[in-house]
């Protein structure tokens, strides 16, 4: 199934939780809206699922505009972030709940509900449990459970509410390879919220960024990673350094020192240049430009050493990686360019 | 931990750095045993006094069993009314705002405050023949106060807050991650509430039935003004203790507590069970 | 929640609904039961006290507590409620330090027997005083041959209310003191305080609109208790009456006005602990909500 969502906008008493968006999601896909608390994410999600409605605009299954329907008549399977399993049934009710609730006309009769139910579990790698009560069960096999259960009612998506905020991270990683398969194994067109980004990365066809009720970005792990379109997505993935510079005659200044990065073509004035801790390169004879300055602080970070370095007049602090044996020498200085980064113009535009 | 740290492996207490706990348990069990214990013992030595034949000759007798029959079967249909009328009030207050809201939500506690008696003149005021309310059913042959209706009556103010407040906390628990989640797998308004909803407060429903039940079964103050107090008919257990204690017939009157004693045993055990099950099977109590 | 939709937006959903909301009309009739059930059973009652009682003017209710006996009636349930409250004040927090700051065996037994006067009907509550003083007991005799009446008289009449009113402050502390735990008495200790400035300092704070709450019900149920004390008073006139067996004697003899004269007073009363009791309630949730 696909989905399109039509300008869609979502204020409540007021406050825009969601501004206008659009966004194309493929029949099959899987999607991650990825974001800090408060980016319009989890609102985003359940106007798909119709827990809410838009202040405007409509979102279509297919060609169909959902917008009128109820959540009832959506169809839609949704995950909750606590499970929200009924507390009160077995593992076997909690699932077949969907299908029992239909109107006699369509409902599965009794025999075959159970068989479903069965082959869900198994789907969820949870045979034998049906007689078990949540209450009974890890917070794991919660989890598998809920999804079993939104899949019992043969959604036309798949939407997900942090489907493994609530879960150690030990447990996480191996539900997360397991989402996948069953992804794969489904077909479902799927939604997820996560505020994790290695879990969006690692997971989705494609990641969409939002901040402050936008979307930043949308795009494979690669693009999010590689070709950050905004500030704000190159400093929510990964980590990164801002620097502001100044940009004149085709060269890249701080203060009044050349930082030695091609600019060509850019227009004069003020930006912000940003690049990643791992990609820089160390200078060893300083002059001729490049970044310099004394080391403030280091830590050790896996294999390699992170030292944060004060640049400039300002004492701007950026942080670089080098290999965990780097020596430092005698001045404490350390002169270092970076190999990859991005410009971005305050007014708005970018280019690397 | 704890305990496989001493040699017997059982230990009364476990350590503790906070004082004070002989001290106040100590006062605890004193104080306990002074003012409840030693005298519900009294009671229990009263009536082995009595011994088999006195207790079963008298708990027999007719106007006995008919008092206790008008104490069960009014508490009975009393905390039903209740247990239907209180789920919706705890509902409308938890679920919906509306002016005066906070002020039905005070009121509710008014049984709780209100001295027994004040209640029994207030509600026979109304519901007599000629009272504010009596007075209109009057003329169609509908008689409320001095029979059992009017000890019903009584018997739901008693128990309302009962109810009322012991689903009500229950009912602001539901999270509505799980109400909505009803809603995507289909169910409707009517089959969330009748299927998951009311299943789930079902452990809070009847341990408020239990209460309710269990209280109005021993209420006097408010029914002895209302109830017409006629023997064989609207005469209500504690008032035949009352009776016999004033023909001083102790013998009597000590029976008859004996068994209310028993029955509200009884329903203790009855709400320990359903909580210790609904925690054991739902994870939750109440 | 049907704020701010625009007008194309709304034609387009007519048939949406909230997920977790009744339809209006559901919502409405709900609302209405409820609201006629509270008026019926509680209301219209409450209302019934001060109309008869005003029935024959303000002067004439005054009147009636003016008098000798009303108020000889009045000063009794002041005393026996300030002797019943603080003894259970004193012993609610005793047993709800006990049981909240402590692992021991049989604790859920013993928060059963605290809980036990409840269940108990007041009748025998009365009763069970009247069997351990009365004529054909051991102590009776024993102490009235030191000249010490219990039955038929105030000491009586105190016994009774302290064990009607026996659970309330304690049922109120024990959770609240449950669901705080021990972290904060163990800092102050590891710090340096005794018990007696860990209580004050650090518990009594936090637990204080609970115990006022459980004050406040002990008391109102001090002061209205009935068949209990009607039980072991023997109600002499002036002399062992408290304000509820006033009532009583003065319904029986016909003189209603009087006896709702006195009866307002106490559902004055009532209303005066149901208010503080909001407001407890509202100044609670705020401290809650500041954690």
């Amino acid at each position: 199934m696909e989905l399109r969502i039509d300008k869609v906008r979502k204020e409540f008493d007021r406050f825009p939780a969601l501004h206008e968006t659009s966004l194309d999601i493929r029949s099959g896909e899987l999607i991650a809206l990825l974001g800090p608390s408060g980016s319009g994410k989890t609102t985003l999600l359940r106007l798909i699922a119709g827990l809410e409605q838009p202040t405007d605009g409509a979102i279509f299954f297919g060609d169909e505009d959902a917008s009128h329907r109820s959540v009832q008549d959506r169809n839609v399977g949704f995950v909750f972030q606590h499970y929200a399993l009924f507390r009160h049934m077995t593992v076997l009710d909690n699932i077949a709940f969907g299908l029992n609730v239909r109107p006699a006309a369509i409902r599965p009769p009794k025999r075959e509900i159970e068989r479903r139910v069965l082959e869900l579990l198994d789907l969820v790698q949870l045979p034998g449990l049906e007689k078990r009560y949540p209450n009974q069960l890890s917070g794991g096999q919660r989890q598998r459970v809920a999804l079993a259960r939104a899949l019992a009612i043969e959604p036309r998506v798949l939407l997900l509410d942090e489907p493994f905020g609530a879960l150690d991270a030990q447990v996480r990683k191996g539900l997360r390879k397991w989402l996948r398969e069953i992804h794969d194994q489904t077909g479902h067109t799927t939604v997820f919220v996560t505020h994790d980004q290695e879990e969006a990365l690692e997971l989705a066809d494609r990641v969409v960024v939002m901040s402050q009720g936008r979307i930043e970005q949308v795009g494979t792990a690669d693009d999010i990673y590689d070709r950050p379109t905004s500030p704000f997505v190159f400093s929510f993935i990964g980590e990164s350094n801002a620097l502001p510079i100044r940009i004149e005659t085709g060269q890249a200044w701080l203060a009044d020192r050349p930082l030695g990065i091609d600019v060509s073509g850019e227009a004069d004035g003020p930006a912000t240049l940003y690049f990643r801790p791992q990609d820089i390169e160390i200078l060893t004879d300083p002059p001729g430009g490049g970044l310099a300055g004394p080391v403030a602080a280091q830590r050790r970070v896996a294999g390699t050493r992170h030292l944060e370095l004060e640049i400039g007049g300002d004492r701007t602090r950026v942080e670089i990686e080098v290999p965990a044996d780097y020596p430092i020498g005698e001045t404490g200085r350390v002169a270092f360019k970076p190999k990859r980064w991005r410009l971005y113009r305050n007014d708005g535009a970018s280019g690397n | 931990m704890a305990l496989s740290a001493t040699a017997s492996g059982w230990r009364f207490k476990q350590p503790s750095v906070i004082p004070g706990f002989g001290l106040t348990l100590g006062f605890t069990l004193t104080y306990l045993t002074l003012i409840v214990l030693i005298p519900l013992a009294g009671l229990g030595v009263r009536s082995a006094a009595l011994g088999w034949s006195g207790i079963w000759t008298i708990a027999t007798d007719p106007r006995v069993v008919q008092a206790l029959r008008v104490s069960f079967s009014t508490s009975l249909i009393a905390a039903l009314i209740n247990a239907v009328f209180g789920v919706i009030v705890a509902w409308v207050l938890v679920r919906y705002r509306f002016p005066g809201r906070r002020i039905l939500d005070a009121i509710v506690d008014l049984p709780f405050a209100l001295p027994t008696a004040v209640a029994g003149i207030a509600l026979t005021a109304l519901y007599a023949p000629n009272g504010w309310i009596g007075q209109y059913l009057a003329p169609y042959g509908i008689r409320l106060a001095y029979t059992p209706t009017g000890i019903v009556i009584a018997l739901i103010f008693i128990g309302l807050p009962f109810m009322v407040r012991t689903v009500q906390p229950v009912m602001e628990e539901i999270s509505r991650e799980v109400e909505e989640a009803a809603a995507t797998l289909g169910a409707n308004r009517f089959q969330t509430i009748s299927r998951i909803i009311l299943p789930g407060l079902a452990p809070a429903i009847l341990t408020g039935f239990a209460l309710a039940f269990g209280r109005a079964v021993g209420e006097y103050g408010s029914v002895i003004f209302i109830a017409g107090n006629i023997p064989y008919v609207s005469e209500i257990a504690p008032l035949l203790i009352v009776i016999r204690l004033e023909e001083y017939n102790y013998a009597g009157a000590t029976t008859i507590a004996l068994i209310m004693l028993i029955f509200s045993f009884a329903v203790l055990l009855a709400i320990n069970l359903i909580q210790a099950w609904s925690r054991r099977r739902f994870g939750y109590g109440n | 929640m049907a704020t701010d939709i625009t007008p194309a937006a709304a034609d387009r959903r007519r048939g949406w609904s909230d997920p977790v909301a009744e339809r209006p009309i559901a919502r409405a009739i709900l609302i209405g039961i409820a609201l006629s059930f509270l008026a019926l059973v509680l209301v219209i009652p409450l209302v019934a006290v001060f109309t008869e009682a005003l029935r024959n003017g303000l002067g004439a209710a005054l009147a009636a507590l003016r008098e000798p006996d009303a108020l000889a009636a009045i000063k009794l349930t002041l005393l026996v409620a300030a002797i019943a409250v603080p003894l259970n004040l004193v012993f609610g927090v005793a047993a709800a330090w006990a049981i909240a700051k402590f692992e021991f065996k049989g604790k859920a037994f013993l928060i059963t027997l605290i809980d036990l006067p409840f269940s108990v009907s007041p009748v025998i509550a009365g009763l069970i005083y009247i069997l351990l003083f009365g004529a054909g007991s051991v102590l009776g005799p024993y102490l009235q041959s030191y000249g010490v009446q219990i039955l038929f008289a105030v000491p009586g009449i105190v016994l009774a209310t302290i064990f009607v009113t026996f659970p309330f402050v304690a049922r109120e502390l024990i959770p609240l003191m449950q669901d705080q735990g021990t972290g904060e008495e163990e800092a102050a200790i590891s710090l340096g305080a005794n018990g007696w400035q860990t209580f004050w300092r650090v518990t009594l704070p936090n637990i204080k609109w609970g115990l006022l709450y459980g004050v406040l019900l002990c008391n109102a149920r001090a002061m209205g208790e009935f068949g209990a004390v009607s039980v072991i008073s023997g109600r002499l006139r002036g002399q062992t009456n408290t304000m509820p067996l006033h009532v009583e004697i003065l319904y029986n003899e016909y003189n209603f006005s009087a006896a709702f004269a006195v009866a307002s007073l106490l559902a004055l009363l009532a209303l005066v602990t149901l208010v503080l009791k909001a407001l407890l309630e509202l100044r609670y949730s705020r401290d809650s909500v500041g954690h």
